[in-house]
């Protein structure tokens, strides 16, 4: 049974549709990546997963179960973490106490998953008593992550998370979801850097108008000249 | 030397009981704020009412702090800051709640609150009547005359219990919230919560519970402003309503959304408007000989009339929101 396994998925804000049936299917070890142009509702798609957007049509299920039109909070009880790309850290909050607002529903996982978040991302034990709106845009994805991963989520959503950074910090983020995944839990991105990202991703997913063009692995979609010549920019 | 003790006596106690009430007051207001983005203007009511349920009950209980050796008003406060949280978050979800479900804008709910402060101060003027009231009902009010130990000192610092009582519980009051919202799930959820109400959402944070926690709180603290306030003067309906204004401007002067800038705020405002309507001419008593005539023969050199200290906090709010609006620990702008 995939983890996560959306099909047909319609929806969009008040009344228009942005996302016109898509599939999606990812295994609980596999890292999916969404591209595509812009507007080709990638971010809406995760956000449909997420229930911040109504699903007026198709499904979306969680290890088999539905969970379409679920609100947030039940579904970061049900094993989900999601990372916006803008305002992804509490600014005025350390970042300790960031990573542990993520925790909120398990307190008593704080300790144990605290230290495997600084080991994860070494930088940010260093500076886990400043404000989270003080530290360097890397870094705040870092706290974004950390977060995310307080829950103990099996699959983690992240939206354009090197939106914004410079090429190296780039790869460290890449990096680092590579190492997130290869802890067990499955990952489902968004990202504009599309030749990097599929170049680490298990599934790709090309979306065009809100609807699948092309569904493979990463490495046949960079392999494949359609995909390169429409989307990768040749 | 009496000069000092008068300055004391007039403007260092007075300006803290002022700043004190003020500070209580204005971080209620800034939390509902932080939370939901909206001023709370029935805030000053609720405060009245504290004040009014710790009357009722001292009247209905009167030997109550005998056997601590406190007066009865402040053994019942805490029952008083229960009844009076339980009013905020009534009111919330009878007003507030199904406005914001809505989805008004936060001017909406202001006047929303405005409509709850006239129905509060209503209510209550029903109830108590018009006069005022002393809280003391079977207590005494005492007054202590603190000589000076230096030569030449006729006058003594004058203090009384119920103010000793009010430094004592807005020092507890303000150190109990810091560790509350440093320290606590709950109150590290309210400050997220007030940073990025949809990263608290996307982190599992309830933010109906944060809504009604943040009501609770607020209402518990301002039935401590109320109470606190009437027990230095006397409990009227209005007592508090008139405060309105001043906590407000002391909120904003801290930068709203910001609980310590709200008490920095409280005693800023506080001391700005006892030292506006201070008499300066007794402290230049001393120095009358070396002084030209035309300022020793003033007989007040008050910057403003006491009739007219309301203008201060008025005062104050204009320049701040002119020359820096969002206060002194950079707040959200209104």
């Amino acid at each position: 049974m995939p983890l996560l396994d959306a099909r047909n998925v319609h929806g969009g804000y008040g009344g228009m549709n942005i996302l016109n049936g898509v599939d999606m299917a990812i295994e609980s070890d596999q890292i999916g990546v969404i591209v595509g142009p812009n507007g080709a509702g990638k971010s809406t798609m995760l956000k449909a997963v997420f229930g911040l957007l109504h699903v007026s049509q198709g499904e979306i299920l969680l290890r088999g179960e539905p969970i379409h039109n679920l609100p947030p909070n039940k579904l970061v009880q049900k094993g989900m973490g999601f990372v916006p790309q803008e305002n992804n850290v509490f600014p005025s909050l350390t970042v300790k106490e960031n990573l542990e607002m993520g925790a909120f529903l398990k307190p008593g996982n704080v300790k144990r998953m605290l230290a495997q978040v600084f080991e994860f991302f070494p930088p940010l034990h260093e500076k886990r008593h400043q404000p989270a709106g003080e530290l360097s845009g890397g870094q705040r994805q870092m706290v974004a992550m950390g977060r995310a991963l307080m829950a103990e989520p099996s699959l983690l959503l992240l939206d354009e998370p090197t939106a914004g950074l410079s090429p190296l910090y780039m790869n460290e983020i890449f990096e680092q979801v590579k190492r997130v995944n290869s802890a067990g839990v499955g990952i489902l991105m968004v990202e504009q850097n599309a030749k990097q990202a599929l170049g680490i991703a298990d599934k790709g997913f090309v979306l065009a108008a809100g609807q699948n063009r092309f569904t493979d692995t990463g490495a046949a979609l960079l392999a494949d000249p359609d995909v390169a010549k429409s989307f990768l920019g040749g | 030397m009496n000069e000092l003790v008068f300055f004391i006596n007039n403007v260092v106690i007075a300006g803290s009981v002022t700043g004190s009430i003020y500070a209580i007051g204005a971080v209620g207001v800034t939390l509902i704020f932080s939370i939901m983005r909206f001023a709370h203007f029935a805030h000053g009511d609720m405060m009245t009412f504290g004040a009014f349920m710790v009357l009722l009950l001292a009247s209905a209980f009167p030997g109550a702090g005998a056997a601590f050796g406190v007066p009865a008003a402040l053994v019942l406060l805490p029952v008083a800051m229960a009844l009076t949280a339980l009013l905020a978050v009534g009111i919330d979800r009878a007003f507030y709640k199904p406005l914001r479900a809505h989805g008004v804008k936060p001017i909406v709910l202001v006047i929303g609150s405005l409509g709850v402060t006239l129905m509060l101060q209503g209510l209550i003027r029903l109830f108590s009547g018009t006069g005022g009231q002393s809280l003391y009902v079977d207590d005494r009010k005492e007054i202590f005359r603190l000589a000076l130990p230096f030569e030449g000192v006729r006058v003594p610092v004058v203090i009384t219990e119920p103010q000793l009582w009010l430094f004592g519980i807005t020092l507890v009051t303000v150190v109990g919230l810091h560790l509350f919202l440093t320290r606590s799930r709950l109150g590290k959820a309210m400050r997220a919560m007030s940073d990025n109400p949809d990263l608290a959402q996307a982190s599992g944070i309830n933010t109906n519970t944060i809504v009604a926690v943040t009501w609770v709180i607020a209402g518990g603290l301002a039935a401590i402003a109320g109470t606190l306030l009437s027990l230095d003067v006397t409990f009227k309906p209005d007592l508090s309503f008139f405060l309105l204004l001043p906590i407000f401007a002391a909120a904003i002067v801290g930068g709203v959304g910001h609980p310590f800038g709200a008490v920095a705020g409280g005693f800023v405002v506080g001391f700005a408007e006892t030292l506006a309507v201070f008499n300066w001419s007794v402290l230049l008593r001393p120095f009358r000989d070396s002084l030209p005539e035309w300022l020793t023969q003033a007989g007040n050199l008050a910057f403003v009339g006491t009739e007219y200290k309301i203008v201060v906090p008025f005062f104050i709010l204009v320049v701040i929101l002119v020359w820096r609006p969002t206060g002194i620990f950079k707040g959200k702008v209104i």
